[in-house]
């Protein structure tokens, strides 16, 4: 109805748009095909199976694996590896202990009135309105203020030392992502009526069993929402696990980020590749699940 | 331990605190018996308290005072899966993630009922709402009409001491509510239980209750069956909720057993009726008539009875035509039924036309003004 | 027990706020107070802090130092606020820049067909689902000297016969704001989307029906009715562009410092963790500075964030 709609000037834009945001990401995989191992100019593609040259200028190494030569590379880094257990590890652990922390959160301030409502309501909108990485050094501060204290006080030496690591992390991801998934509950909860419960304790349930047949099947919905999105910002979170983070808790971006400061090989883009290919089929799993779930 | 009342509210009192602070009493010293086996509805406008009082019976609200028996038994602090009621609620609150059958069973399995006899009891309360073999289906492909009666089923299928109604036909169409009361009615009297209705509907109380209280602002302003509430109302409210009426203003002159004379400053006149609540000589009172209780005639009767009046407006209804008066100034209503068939036009008053109004003790109340 | 819980509302919902506040005071609260602690501490020679009152840091974000050449007390050295001012223009560069680009995409989905809208999201949301880091250095590999945009334009060159040296975009202030508008255009599309989506179809037909042409339906009825949308989309991408110091590490290299990056620097290379909380505060109250008075004149958009 609306002729702007069609204009040539909307289309063209987005078409635009479009290719700016996906031309970075088509060079990323290309160049991880690069046959240059210092990965500055390509040199063409690595051409087919074994016994293949790259052309370096001063090295040439065979390659079995073809043009896939530094995915093999890469699954045979154990850093990255560990980096991955590692991310999926933190990513895991504190999606499920935020996605029950929020949403028992958003019940409390969906449903009643307490004397810290007030506050609570408000310390849960200050991560999202602040920088990150005030977050990320005020949490800082804490671990290496409070470690120092009990380190000294507890007389705690090699490895019973308090020292930033995993445990940091979990927590320090676990914060930042209960406002998000209180957040998203509380925005489902809104449309929720009272009466489904009312109706299951007039039919003889207790308020337990009302919670569990009646209250959490029915919000499930906005808590797996809450969990996908809290387990996306875990996932890609950079800035407070930086400052969070210890020798042997190193995760994916983390890890990136330091080869991008010393060596930069095609691994970075083959590790690249295989992150947004694996993004790629999660999306294509999720939009089928959905179409399944509407028929 | 069985007591004669099924439901029973002591001075019962619920307070609120509203949004800027204030108390708020949404039910205010409400005192009702509902006898066993009764079909009794709660009528009134939305505030009236009636709405609180049914969550109180059923445990989802408490009284900030007084108390609620069911059976004879004080239920204080009870929850609501502790008390021997059921509800219908206004939008069904059918579990949507589950089947019907489900729904049904869900109090049975509450109870711990055996599987074979939940699926047994399921059919029959399906079967009793004539929705059998809808079981599979789930609440979302069901109509409105269908939708309330499986609430229905899923409340009478644990066979509770008492069930409560809360509005549950507001939302259906004008011709499947008139169905559905006659159904609600003739199911009450066929399962036997007590059945306490909230309704805001005058229309449906009237049809379906053996007694009704009428609410307002939190208190019971009148109780009884439909007839005493119709021709006796002891309120000047109740008398204008209910139906509708004529109502004159004057003072009382005299009072003589059940009969009072008031005199009518507007008319110079005055009015006998009958005195349904106390009044003394003396009191501000308002006479009331109904409009189908008043005769008219198109020449003077008995010069006692009746008034002279001048037609201003008619709507014609069909088995009824709605007549509209100035009598001395004051706006009558009156409704005549049309018992004769015809056509012909001087059959019907028309505007300007003069009339006479018949007023006859009989058909005449005192009521207090409040 | 159980029973008086029952019965007290008050303290079921206390109860089940209780583990967030936890870590909300504990993570949250506490950090942020001891960093305005902190701030007004002074370096310790092993780069620890000695607790103690001095405003010293503050005086020096705002320009003035008392480490002076000429052997002054005080002398003015706008370094500090110069990165201040620095950040603040490319927070807001980038959120007009932002906006220009995603309002045409935004309206785009929002018009199309309802079954296809899901599709266009999702290739907002792609990009947005791979790595940050691994964003910015697809914009390194972009800008370079030897990068792909230089290698076209030499071809380019090469066809025309024209003469060419290759552009130095990388480590420019530019590249930071490329970077930093290509990190976050996401996060404006879709707030944009979801306000203009709510946008009734009728509303356009009321409009024309009226008697407006598309510009002024834009102007009069589109762009007032997404402005929820804009709001909660420059929050979205204003505040973090403050606070990130990746973008401009890894393309801006040394020249271009922000905020981040000095903030990150205090409290790696430079080992003054004082002096990086005494930032880490100013930045913060900066942002709500900009923040409270952005959401007075325009509306807080909250309700879009969440869908």
């Amino acid at each position: 109805m609306n002729p702007f709609r069609r204009s040539p000037f909307v289309i063209t834009a987005t078409m635009l748009v479009y290719a700016f945001l996906y031309l970075p990401i088509v060079v990323l995989v290309l160049y991880s095909f690069n046959a240059s191992r210092t990965n500055v100019v390509f040199t063409g593609f690595i051409p087919k199976f074994a016994d293949t040259v790259l052309a370096d200028g001063s090295n040439i190494v065979q390659s079995p694996c073809g043009p896939f030569h530094w995915f093999c590379e890469l699954s045979k880094n154990t850093d990255v590896t560990n980096a991955a257990k590692n991310t999926l590890t933190i990513a895991f652990i504190a999606t499920f202990v935020s996605t029950v922390v929020g949403t028992m959160a958003a019940l409390a301030l969906q449903r009643y009135n307490f004397k810290l409502k007030s506050f609570s309501q408000l310390s849960l909108y200050i991560p999202i309105v602040i920088p990150e990485i005030v977050m990320g050094i005020g949490i800082l501060t804490l671990f290496s203020q409070l470690f120092g204290l009990l380190n000294n006080v507890l007389n705690l030496n090699g490895d019973a030392r308090l020292t930033l690591g995993l445990g940091t992390v979990i927590v320090s991801h676990i914060a930042f992502m209960i406002p998000f998934v209180t957040l998203v509950v509380q925005a489902r909860l809104q449309g929720f009526e009272k009466a489904y419960e009312e109706a299951a304790m007039d039919l003889g349930a207790n308020e337990w069993i009302t919670f569990q047949r009646i209250t959490f099947p029915m919000i499930l919905p906005g808590v797996l929402s809450g969990a996908l999105l809290a387990f996306t910002l875990s996932l890609d979170d950079f800035v407070i696990t930086f400052f969070t983070n210890g020798p042997g808790s190193t995760t994916l971006p983390i890890y990136v980020y330091g080869l991008l400061r010393r060596i930069i090989t095609p691994q970075v883009n083959a590790l690249s590749t295989v992150w947004i290919t694996i993004v790629f089929l999660a999306v294509l799993m999720l939009q089928w699940i959905q179409n399944r779930e509407q028929k | 331990m069985a007591s004669e009342f099924a439901v029973e509210l002591r001075e019962v009192v619920k307070k609120f605190i509203t949004p800027e602070g204030n108390e708020l009493a949404a039910v205010d010293n409400v005192t009702m018996q509902i006898k066993q086996g009764e079909f009794f509805s709660m009528l009134g406008s939305s505030g009236c308290g009636k709405t609180t009082s049914l969550r109180m019976i059923a445990g989802f609200e408490w009284p900030t005072d007084g108390e609620v028996f069911i059976d004879g038994e004080p239920q204080g602090h009870k929850p609501p899966f502790l008390r021997p009621v059921n509800t219908v609620f206004q939008n069904y609150a059918l579990f949507q993630h589950m089947t019907v059958s489900e729904n049904i069973a869900f109090g049975l399995e509450m109870e711990k009922v055996e599987k074979k006899e939940i699926e047994r009891r399921v059919g029959e309360a399906l079967d009793m709402v004539k929705l059998g073999g809808m079981g599979r289906r789930r609440p979302k492909q069901l109509s409105g009409g269908q939708q309330q009666r499986i609430a229905l089923a899923r409340a009478l299928v644990k066979r509770p001491k008492v069930l409560l109604l809360d509005e549950p036909l507001g939302a259906l169409d004008l011709k499947l509510r008139k169905e559905m009361q006659l159904e609600l009615k003739s199911l009450q009297q066929e399962v036997g239980i007590t059945f306490i209705y909230v309704t805001h509907d005058q229309e449906e109380a009237l049809t379906m209750s053996d007694r009704i209280a009428v609410m307002s602002l939190g208190k019971v302003r009148q109780m009884g069956t439909a007839v005493e509430i119709y021709e006796r109302p002891t309120s000047r409210f109740v008398a204008d909720f209910i139906g509708e009426s004529n109502f004159l203003d004057g003072k009382v002159k005299s009072i003589k057993g059940d009969q009072a004379v008031v005199s009518i400053p507007a008319w110079g006149e005055d009015l006998a009726g009958i005195v349904t609540s106390k009044v003394k000589v003396g009191d501000d009172v308002s006479v009331s008539i109904r409009p189908e209780k008043i005769r008219l005639t198109d020449r003077q009767g008995v010069k006692e009875d009746s008034v002279e009046g001048v037609v201003t407006n008619s709507t014609y209804i069909g088995s009824d035509t709605h007549l509209y008066l100035d009598v001395r100034g004051v706006r009558v209503k009156v409704w005549e039924q049309n018992h004769i068939s015809t056509l012909d036009p001087r059959a019907f008053y028309s505007n300007g036309e003069k009339a006479w109004l018949t007023l006859l003790p009989e058909n005449t109340l005192v009521l207090p003004r409040d | 027990m159980l029973k008086r819980l029952r019965e007290n509302k008050s303290a079921q919902g206390t109860l089940l706020i209780l583990p967030t506040l936890v870590f909300m005071v504990g993570l949250l609260i506490i950090p942020l107070l001891l960093t305005l602690v902190v701030s007004f501490g002074q370096r310790s020679p092993d780069g620890n802090v000695i607790y103690s009152f001095s405003f010293n840091n503050y005086v020096r974000l705002l320009g003035y130092s008392t480490d002076c050449a000429n052997g002054a007390k005080v002398c003015f050295d706008p370094l500090y606020a110069q990165i201040m001012w620095r950040s603040l223009a490319l927070g807001f560069n980038t959120t007009v820049l932002v906006i220009v680009l995603a309002y045409p995409l935004a309206y785009f989905i929002a018009r199309a067909h309802p079954k296809r809208r899901n599709t266009y999201l999702f290739l907002v949301l792609i990009p947005l689902w791979t790595n940050f880091v691994i964003r910015v250095y697809a914009w390194m590999m972009l800008l370079r000297q030897e990068g792909v945009i230089n290698i076209v334009l030499g071809w380019f060159a090469n066809l025309l016969h024209i003469p060419f040296t290759p552009l130095n975009m990388l480590y420019t202030p530019g590249a930071v704001l490329v970077g930093m508008v290509y990190e976050f255009l996401p996060f404006m599309i879709l707030p944009i989307y979801t306000s203009l989506e709510k946008i009734d179809n009728s509303l356009y037909e009321a409009a024309a029906d009226l008697g407006a042409n598309s510009l002024r339906t834009l102007m009069r009825v589109t762009l007032p009715l997404s402005m929820p949308g804009v709001v909660a989309g420059t929050i979205l991408v204003f505040i973090p562009v403050m606070g990130t110091f990746i973008v401009s590490d890894i393309l801006g290299g040394r020249q271009v410092i922000l905020v981040g990056n000095l903030i990150q620097r205090q409290f790696l290379d430079a080992r003054d963790p004082t002096f990086g909380s005494a930032a880490s505060l100013i930045l913060m109250i900066l942002t709500l500075i900009v923040t409270y008075f952005y959401t007075r004149k325009f509306g807080f958009g909250e309700e879009i964030v969440v869908a």
